[in-house]
This record gives structure tokens, sequence and C-alpha cells, in this order.
């Protein structure tokens, strides 16, 4: 089954010129942890903003847990959870109470909520703080208070708004343990994010988004192995004379070994090689290629390139 | 799946949301009342007390201001309570947000707004009667006339509420402080407050202005209530005016809450 659907989602903001989701189609299955991936301003909090129906689509449609968001947006609140983007805690009330008010707003009993409180507190390490007011607490733990309180009346489907932006290492790693630890209790996760670490690390499935389109859709070891040129060789080189020819003959004889896709000179007389095989394959052309110019090859690096090379790739390198 | 199975929750909802509000008022309860008392307080004793006392005006008008100030604070009370921390909640604080995604309808968010600001209100206006009493020892109320100037004061604040929820959701915060002046300072004086509407009639165009401002039906019901034998417009008029300005304004203050809750 599947948790969230959208298919040819639009929202038009009055007055702008562009629509801030174009289009969008995308599904998440039941018990999946889905990433949205996206330069800001591609669209990912207004697609999270209609999914939680908070916005309304101008156009297309959205489900969630298989109920319309247009049509039936109180059914649909019962079934999700939100962590937002920027701490909307209730102030007036301890950390406790922001809890304990949340479930009776979805209408779970009393002694039910006083349980679901104590247990959230304890796994969110604020056991100790539940009755303190909220003046004093740091990022990280407002980003605790915020999933436990999301949690409180058992959603099946939490969505997540950049959940570890601004958050200290210790903090974004109990955010990522938060995840998993959802996702082995079978909720389905939709988080947004810019952070590539991040989407690799958490995401079963990745979404990359860019003005409010869709552009590409898949595991993020997949997305990186579609890449063209996704493994990079780094040859270090000692030339015996005349540097500057002997470079140029053997750029132009590495782009001739026909599995090499790109050749970068890089400082220090190194070359990069870009390609789509394995390293081993191509080595030993590459080797053919720099014998008989006077080279000796004293240093190789093997990488593979990551989700923000894909990133970048797709969605160009200029800032917004 | 049971969660699906259960019917939307939304009496239970919509009693939580009130309670979290009745929660946090009772907190701070002596702020609340400073907010509320202090301005009527020494209105009463200026007009009513200091300026009898020194003769500039007469030893009655104690009778004709009590009614009008109860109301007056009942009405603002109203009006304040809802506009100010809405302006608030969608603009910095943000906090009305966990509400607007309980599964209750966005139209009884709002609802539960205006009947908390009508509660404040009431509040404000109830508080008023012993206090004025104190202050104002020769004022004569009828008696028995404790529970339809309850009734009286809650429309009041009902209206002044949905009022506040039209002017809370219709202006930016940065523009809040300019139309509070623009709009509470006309309402707070041309409420007949401080005179009997019907003695308007030698300044027809003031009792036209007056007559357009719905405060104006909470001073003459209460005055028709607490002190009858003071010339007041008919108390059927006062409910009746009162009731359609209260639906008029809800409608429209519901209308800009979902604007400013849904994109």
């Amino acid at each position: 089954m599947n948790a969230v659907e959208v298919e040819n989602l639009t929202k038009k903001y009055p007055g702008a010129p562009q629509s801030a989701v174009d289009s969008l189609s995308f599904q998440v299955s039941s018990g999946e942890v889905f990433g949205v991936l996206g330069p800001n301003g591609a669209g990912k909090t207004t697609t999270v903003g209609v999914l939680t129906t908070r916005m309304r689509p101008t156009g297309g449609l959205a489900r969630v847990g298989g109920v319309d968001v247009a049509k039936e947006p109180t059914r649909v609140r019962r079934l999700l959870g939100v962590v937002p983007q920027r701490n909307n805690l209730d102030r007036s009330l301890s950390i406790r109470q922001n809890l304990l008010f949340h479930a009776a707003y979805h209408g779970v009993r009393r002694a039910e909520r006083r349980q679901r409180a104590a247990e959230l507190l304890e796994r969110m390490g604020l056991a100790e703080r539940g009755d303190d007011r909220l003046d004093n607490v740091s990022g990280g733990q407002a980003q605790r208070v915020m999933i436990a309180r999301a949690l409180m009346h058992e959603p099946q489907v939490l969505f997540l708004d950049e959940p570890s932006t601004g958050l200290d290492p210790q903090s974004r790693i109990f955010v990522h343990e938060c995840v998993r630890e959802l996702k082995d209790r079978g909720v389905t996760v939709v988080l947004t994010t810019h952070q590539m670490d991040e989407a690799a690390k958490l995401c079963d499935r990745v979404a990359i988004v860019d003005r409010g389109k869709l552009l590409a859709l898949d595991a993020p070891a997949a997305l990186v192995r579609e890449l063209p040129g996704s493994t990079t060789l780094t040859l270090s080189l000692e030339f015996a004379e005349s540097a500057e020819s002997a470079a140029e003959d053997v750029n132009a004889a590495l782009t001739a070994v026909e599995t090499v896709e790109r050749v970068e000179a890089m400082p220090g007389g190194r070359v990069r090689l870009y390609t789509s095989r394995e390293p081993g394959e191509i080595l030993p052309a590459v080797l053919k290629a720099l014998a008989g110019h006077g080279i000796s090859l004293t240093g190789l690096d093997v990488a593979q390139l990551g989700l923000e090379d894909v990133f970048l790739r797709l969605t160009g390198r200029e800032l917004r | 799946m049971t969660i699906l199975d259960e019917r939307p929750p939304t009496a239970r909802a919509f009693t939580a949301i009130l309670g979290r509000d009745l929660v946090v008022t009772g907190r701070e309860l002596p702020s609340f009342l400073a907010q509320v008392l202090l301005q009527p307080l020494f209105m009463l004793f200026v007009f009513g007390k200091l300026l009898a006392d020194l003769g500039y005006v007469g030893r009655g008008f104690g009778n004709i201001l009590l009614p009008g100030i109860i109301a007056l604070n009942a009405f603002i009370g109203g009006l304040q309570n809802t506009a100010l921390p809405l302006t608030l909640d969608f603009s910095f604080s943000r906090e009305i947000e966990d509400r607007l995604l309980s599964p209750l309808p966005t139209r009884l968010v709002a609802m539960e707004k205006i009947v908390f600001g009508t509660i404040r209100g009431v509040v404000a206006g109830v508080v008023m009667i012993p206090l004025g009493l104190v202050i104002l020892p020769d004022t004569v109320l009828a008696p028995a006339s404790l529970l339809p100037a309850l009734a009286v004061m809650a429309l009041g604040a009902f209206v002044g509420s949905a009022v506040g929820m039209v002017v809370g959701t219709a202006v930016s915060p940065r523009g809040i402080n300019v139309v509070f002046t623009v709009v509470l300072t006309p309402l707070m004086f041309t409420g007949a407050t401080q005179f009997p509407w019907p003695s308007l009639d030698r300044l027809p165009w003031f009792q036209i202005v007056c007559a357009v401002n719905p405060l104006t039906y909470v001073s003459e019901g209460m005055r028709a209530v607490m002190v009858p034998q003071i010339p007041h417009l008919p108390l059927w008029l006062c409910l009746l005016v009162l009731a359609v300005a209260g639906a008029v304004a809800a409608e429209a203050g519901m209308r800009g809450f979902g604007r400013r809750a849904v994109d």
C-alpha cells in the first residue's frame, strides 16, 4: 500500500510568476523513509505543506494513507504527524503539557496520553525536563520535543521538514537514530533536506526536485551509479623533462582512452580521470597510454562521486 | 487501524483546545486582570467619583457611567483578547499551528478563539460590577439584574471577540499598533458608554455615528437591565442588533481566519 500518493500536484501562489510545485508526481510506500531533496525554493516545503493540509493545491491530487488531503483534511490530520522547520512549540506550556495537549487535541484519552508522554520524554532523553518551560531549551532539545509531540497520536506517516538544519552533530545523530527507529516500528517517514549525507544515510529513496519539478527519483546509490563518470581516478605523475609539452601529450593520450569519459588537469602534476567503469577495468589502458612519455606514476587515488555530485549535476551550481 | 474506525473526535478536540486556553489564562491571571481592569478603574474613579465630588458632573452620573463601563470592558476585552494573540500566532510564534493540525475543522478552531475571547470579555465585565459599586457607592442598580446583565455582557463580548477576529486576521503584525489606535479609540468614544444614546437627540449627527457602533447596543442593553429608570434603547432592539452584528462579524472573522490558516 502507498502511504503517500502525489499525482500531478501543482501549487501556484497568487501573484507568483511560476508555480512553486509544478506537476509533481511520486509515491511513498508504507514503511519507507522517503527523502525530498532540493535547493532552497525548490518546492519542498510547499509539497509538505499540501500533504499536511496546511496549503491548498492549485491542481492535481495528493493522498495520505489513501485519504485525499484537499477533500478530507480533518481525517488526514489524524494519520500524519508534522515536525516543522521552525520551532512552533507552545511557549505558554511546559514540555510535558505540549505533549499532553497535543494528544488531547487528537482525542487521546487521559490515561493513555500521560503514559505516552512519559515514554516519549524518556526516549527523547527529556525525562528530567518534562516540567520545564520552553524558555531555556536549546535548538536540539526543541527539535526532540517537536518529534515527541508529533508522535503522541501515533501517526502512520511522519513529515520532517529539514529535520537537522541548525542542529549540532550530537542532535543530528539523535534525529537520525530516531528516524531509523521509526522505520523499524513501521512508521512511514517523509523528510525534506538539502543535506546530501543525510539523504544518503537515511532514505530508502530520494526524489530530487528543483523549481517545483521532479528531476530524479531512486535509491541514493542508484542515483549515483547512473551518473555518467561516477568513478574518479586521480593520478600523481612525475615528469622527466619539459613538463609543459609532456603534460599536454599525456592529456591527449588519456583522452584517447575509450573508457575515460573526461580528463581534468589538477595542480601539482596530477590528472583526474572520470569513468563509469570499474577502476581495475580501465587501469591497463591508462597505463599503456602513459607509457613512452617519460613519465613515472607516483600515486593513484580512486573515489566514487556522491549524491552531492548527482544533485549539482541536476540542479546546477549557481547560487540563488 | 483502530484510529480510522473512530469518528473524528470533534467535541473532545474543541474542549481540549478551549481547555488549553483556559489553563494558560488561569496561570496568567494577575497580568490578565491588570490588563483588563486598570483603565476602567481609573475611568470610573476620575469621571464617576472625582469629577462628581468636585462638582463638575452631577451626582447621578455614576448610574449612567457604570453600566457603560461594564459594557465597554466586556466588548473591548473580547476584542483585544482575540485580535492581539491572533496577529502574534499567525506571524511570530506560530504556536497555533499545532491546533491547526488537530482533527478539528479550521472553522471550529476559529470558533474556539471567538468563544475564548468571549469568556475573557465576560470575566472583564463581571469583575467591574463589585469594583464599580465600591468606587461609586451611590449607584443604584436594579435588583435581580445580574442574570440579564450577564446575558447582555456575553452577547457584547461575543460581538467584540468576533470583531477582534476580523481585525486580527486582516491586519499584519506591523500594522496592528496603528490599527488598534485608529479602530479602538473611536469605538470606545462612540459606543454610548459615557452617555445614554437617547439623550443625543440634541446632536443628531453624533447620534447617527454612535448608532453604527455595536458597542452602543451593549451599553444601552446594560442600562436597560441595570438602571431601567434612565432613558435607554429597548432591550429587544439591542439584543437583535447584537445578534445580527455578532453573526456577520463571526462569519467574516472565520473566513479571514481560514485565509490565514490555509495558504
